[in-house]
C-alpha cells in the first residue's frame, strides 16, 4: 500500500551531535536515514516501527527506516526526516531564480519495502 | 585524561549561529582535545569533545598524499584554467578565511556563493526588497516581552537561544525572565521547542504566506473572512488574538527559520514577514531576526556584502561583481552543468545538494578544504585537511544578529588553517592571472574608447 505525503527535512539533536562525530560515521548515517511517520498513518499503511520504507517522487527514490511519532506530535500526512544525504535523492534542482531548491514540503510517495 | 591541562575562559562555541562566548573549556594538552565544556549546550558539548586531531595527510591529489605546495599549485591551476569556476561554502570558516575566498573569486573571475543560498538566501533577497526591522540578541534579552518562533526549532538547532537570550533569561526590563514574556511557536509539528511556548499555533504546512497576509490585514484593522481557517488550518480567533498581542506588546520579536525559506514560498514568505513587522512598528517596537547557523554563515553574508556589495551568489566573469540568485548560486551553477571547477570550503554540498548538482561535482575537478572527511571530500580531486576554526585558530565569527565575536582557540593543530591555505592559493591564482587581468583591462578600455568614438 502506498500513499502520497509531504516530506519535510528537519533538524534533530541526534543529527546535530552525530554531525560532530563525522558525516561518514555510523551515528550520522543512521540518524539521517530515519523518517518520522504519524502512528495513525503507520497503522493505515501497515507499517511497524523499524520497517524499511521507500520514499519516491519524480526526481528519485530513497529507502529509509520508519520511526513512529504520536499523532499529537506529527500531523497526519506529514513525514519528517533529519537533514542528510537521503533527501538529496528526492530534491529537484530547479530553484526558480532563488538559488534555493524546494527542500521542505516535497511531495513523495511512501510505501513499505518488502524484504 | 592527563594532568597537563589548561582552562580557557570566555571561549567561543562556533557550532551554531548563537556563537556563545561564555564557554569555559578544559583542554588536555597531551591528548590535544577538550575534555570539558562548561556552559555548552548538548550540541556545543559534542562540537568540543568530538574534535580531535585525526591522522590524515595535510593534502592529497587524486587520493595520493602530496605536499602542501603541490596541492596549492594544482588548485591554482584548476581554478585558473576553468572558464566558470565556483567557490562555495564558507559557513564554518572565519571572517579572515572568507575574505581570502572572495579575493580568489575576484582574481579567477569566477563565482562565489555561501551556504546562505540554501539556508537564509531567500531572507537576504527579502531583506533587499523589503528591509528588516533589526535588533541584537542583547536587546531581545533585556526588552522582549513577546517572542515568536516561526518555522524554527531552537530547542534542537540553537538550544541556548532560549536560555541565554530569548526565553528564560532575565533582562533589564524583563526581571522575571520567562514569566515576563509571552512565547509563541508557529510550527505544524509539536517539536522539542513546543514546551517553552505559551501559545502553539499549528498551521497547515506551506500556508505561512497566507497566514502572515491575514495577520497583516488584522493588524491594520481590516476584516478577514473566517474561511482563512480552511486555508491555513488556524481559526480566525487565534489569528485575531495573535494580531492583538503583537500590537499591544512593548517589544516584540520574531525569530524565523527554514520553515519559511525552504518551501515553495521562499522570499515571498520572508518578505511578507518583514512587511508584517514593518507594519507593527506603527503600533509598538517590533523586530525580526533569522535564526541562523551553522557557525559563521552570517559572517559569509557580511564579508561578501562589504567586499562585493552582495551577500551570496556573486559572479566576477565581467571583472566586476554581479548578483543573480538562480544563476550564480551553487545549486543552479552546478546542476545546469555550468561550473567546470569548484572549490568547497568548510562545507559538504555533496551530502545536501540535489542529485543533479552532485552528479556535476563528480564530473569536474573539485577542491575540498575541510576539518573532517565528508561526502564532498571523498569525491574531491584535491583535498586539504584543515585545522578546526575557533578550536585551533584565532579569527572572527558573526553571531546570528550580525555581532562580530573574537575567537579564542583551545589547542594547536598540525594542520594549516583555512586562512593559510586560501592565502597561498590566492597568491598563486593572482600570479597566474596577471596577464589575463591586464588583457581584460585593456580590452575593456578599448571598448570604452570605441563607445566614446561612436558617440562623438
Amino acid at each position: 500500500m502506498s500513499e502520497k505525503m509531504i516530506l519535510i527535512p528537519v533538524r534533530t539533536t541526534e543529527q546535530g551531535t552525530a554531525l560532530n562525530k563525522g558525516k561518514l560515521q555510523e551515528a550520522y548515517m543512521l540518524e539521517t536515514s530515519m523518517v518520522d511517520v504519524n502512528t495513525d498513518d503507520m497503522e493505515r499503511l501497515g507499517l511497524q516501527e523499524g520497517d524499511k520504507v521507500r520514499l519516491s517522487n519524480e526526481v528519485g527514490e530513497v529507502i529509509v527506516t520508519c520511526r513512529g511519532k504520536k499523532p499529537d506530535d506529527l500531523p497526519q500526512g506529514l513525514l519528517a526526516i533529519p537533514y542528510g544525504p537521503p533527501t538529496t535523492h528526492l530534491m529537484d534542482s530547479e530553484t526558480y531564480g532563488s538559488g534555493m531548491p524546494v527542500s521542505k514540503h516535497m511531495e513523495v510517495v511512501i510505501e513499505k519495502v518488502i524484504v | 585524561m592527563s594532568e597537563n591541562t589548561r582552562t580557557i575562559k570566555n571561549a567561543v562555541c562556533t557550532f551554531c549561529g548563537c556563537v556563545c562566548d561564555d564557554m569555559e573549556l578544559t583542554v588536555d594538552l597531551d591528548e590535544h582535545r577538550i575534555t570539558k565544556a562548561k556552559n555548552a549546550c548538548i550540541l556545543g558539548r559534542s562540537w568540543f569533545s568530538e574534535h580531535v586531531i585525526e591522522d590524515r595527510p595535510i593534502a592529497a591529489i587524486g587520493g595520493k598524499e602530496v605536499s602542501f605546495e603541490e596541492a596549492v599549485e594544482e588548485s591554482a591551476q584548476i581554478l585558473t584554467k576553468a572558464k566558470f569556476p565556483i567557490i562555495y561554502g564558507l559557513s564554518e570558516a572565519s571572517v579572515e578565511a572568507q575574505r581570502e575566498a572572495v579575493a580568489i573569486a575576484d582574481y579567477m573571475r569566477g563565482s562565489i556563493d555561501s551556504t546562505s543560498s540554501v539556508c537564509h538566501g531567500p531572507t537576504g533577497m527579502a531583506f533587499q526588497g523589503v528591509g528588516e526591522s533589526t535588533t541584537t540578541l542583547g536587546e531581545v534579552k533585556n526588552r522582549a516581552d513577546l517572542v515568536i518562533f516561526w518555522g524554527c526549532n531552537p530547542a534542537e538547532a540553537h538550544p541556548r537561544l532560549f536560555t541565554r537570550y530569548a526565553v528564560t533569561t532575565k533582562g533589564m526590563f524583563i526581571p522575571r525572565g520567562k514569566k515576563d514574556r509571552t512565547v509563541v511557536l508557529v510550527d505544524p509539528r509539536k517539536t522539542a521547542s513546543a514546551p517553552v511556548a505559551n501559545i502553539h499555533i499549528r498551521p497547515k504546512p506551506a500556508t505561512d504566506f497566507e497566514m502572515i497576509w491575514a495577520l497583516r490585514a488584522l493588524i491594520k484593522g481590516k476584516k478577514v473572512n473566517a474561511s482563512i481557517e480552511k486555508v491555513t488550518g488556524v481559526p480566525l480567533e487565534t489569528l485575531q488574538d495573535l494580531a492583538e498581542r503583537m500590537k499591544n506588546c512593548n517589544f516584540g520579536v520574531v525569530f524565523f527559520g527554514m520553515g519559511l525559506t525552504m518551501g515553495r514560498g521562499r522570499y515571498f514568505n520572508t518578505g511578507a514577514l518583514f512587511s508584517m513587522v514593518t507594519d507593527l512598528n506603527e503600533y509598538t517596537h517590533f523586530v525580526v531576526k533569522p535564526a541562523r547557523g551553522h557557525g559563521n554563515v552570517t559572517g559569509a553574508d557580511q564579508v561578501l556584502t562589504w567586499q562585493t556589495g552582495y551577500p551570496f551568489g556573486v559572479n566576477f566573469n565581467l571583472g566586476y561583481p554581479r548578483f543573480n540568485p538562480g544563476e550564480f548560486t551553487a545549486v543552479d551553477n552546478l546542476a545546469r552543468d555550468g561550473a567546470d571547477a569548484a572549490m568547497f570550503i568548510a562545507s559538504d554540498p555533496a551530502s545536501n545538494f540535489p542529485k543533479a548538482a552532485v552528479e556535476q561535482m563528480k564530473r569536474i575537478p573539485v577542491i575540498s578544504l575541510d576539518t573532517r572527511r565528508s561526502v564532498t571530500s571523498e569525491l574531491a580531486y584535491v583535498v586539504f585537511s584543515t585545522s578546526a576554526w575557533g578550536l585551533n585558530e584565532h579569527g572572527t565569527a558573526y553571531r546570528m544578529d550580525d555581532i562580530p565575536i573574537t575567537l579564542r582557540p583551545a589547542f594547536e593543530s598540525p594542520y594549516p588553517s583555512d586562512v593559510v591555505i586560501l592565502s597561498a592559493i590566492k597568491n598563486r591564482v593572482f600570479e597566474l592571472n596577471i596577464d589575463k587581468r591586464s588583457i581584460g583591462m585593456s580590452a575593456r578600455s578599448d571598448i570604452g574608447k570605441a563607445t566614446l568614438h561612436a558617440s562623438m
